[in-house]
């Protein structure tokens, strides 16, 4: 695993895996939400809209599985010390943001619906919108302190404060009086009928796909960018 | 008094919502790598030649 570290041979390994898992998790998705839309039957009490479920779930948790990366990245870069962690957390935080940002509006539409209501300040819906600002600052923090020359330590150390939000939303509907719905899937028990399980399932699988390729994508981007940079420094130092 | 409203039309506008952000994040991903490697390769051919 650590040899993948290495950023040439991460670059050989990304070539190909980056075209690869997009169009992989295009597929799976658009087969997995196809599923979701024609042949799963309408539920007893949400009745059509209970196909919003298999984008917003998904969404959901790679919206908080991105910062979960970030964390993870974060604490690889400050312990050991290696620039492709740092890379990767920076490349996580761009998908991260879109599947947060698609979760909030497609349960804001859910909501309406169901719960008579867009939205509610409740712990659930403000803990993820927290999560959303959150990917904003660590964003502008991480392009501020690139373009300032400051150490990449810094957003590393926003990376792993952020992540304390992620327990909070996780947990927010037990702590709290929610009109969001307790935790239907925990570990290894499914409260949903496989009717709806199984095509939920498969678009987190294709989603995921597709937040791999996006990082993938994102990493090679910004590989390219300091590569780039280096090299031009490098020819100034040398014409002085 | 009870709304009437269409389950469809929430229904479509999430996925509109959903197809629209996810499509355009990779489209966008997709374009600023390529847009990025070139532009190292522009560089780096420029460095070759003024060596």
């Amino acid at each position: 695993m650590h040899g993948f570290a290495n950023p040439k041979r991460f670059l050989s390994l990304a070539q190909w895996l980056t075209p690869l898992l997009l169009a992989s998790g295009l597929i799976v998705t658009a087969v997995a939400l196809f599923w979701g839309v024609t042949s799963v039957p309408p539920d007893r009490l949400m009745g059509e809209t209970v196909r919003i479920l298999f984008i917003h779930v998904p969404t959901a948790w790679l919206g908080m599985g991105g910062w979960s990366a970030i964390a993870i990245s974060s604490l690889v870069f400050l312990v050991w010390r290696h620039p492709l962690a740092a890379i990767a957390a920076r490349a996580a935080a761009v998908p991260g943001l879109v599947f947060t940002i698609i979760c909030l509006a497609t349960g804001s539409i859910w909501g309406r619906p169901t719960w008579g209501t867009w939205w509610v300040w409740d712990g659930r819906l403000t803990s993820m919108l927290v999560l959303a600002f959150l990917y904003l600052a660590y964003i502008a923090l991480a392009q501020a302190a690139e373009r300032e020359g400051v150490s990449a330590r810094i957003p590393a150390i926003f990376g792993l404060l952020g992540a304390v939000n992620i327990p909070i939303i996780n947990r927010s509907v037990v702590w709290w009086n929610s009109l969001h719905q307790p935790p239907s899937i925990t570990m290894g028990k499914s409260a949903i009928d496989a009717v709806f399980l199984q095509p939920l399932l498969l678009a987190v699988l294709g989603f995921s796909l597709i937040f791999g390729g996006v990082v993938l994508a994102r990493m090679r981007a910004l590989l390219a960018d300091i590569q780039a940079e280096a090299r031009l420094r490098r020819r100034a130092l040398e014409a002085d | 008094m009870r709304e009437s409203l269409d389950q469809w039309d929430f229904v479509l506008a999430a996925y509109v919502v959903a197809v629209i952000g996810t499509l355009g994040m990779i489209a966008w991903s997709w374009i600023a790598m390529k847009r990025a490697e070139k532009r190292r390769e522009n560089v780096r051919s420029a460095t070759r030649k003024t060596r």
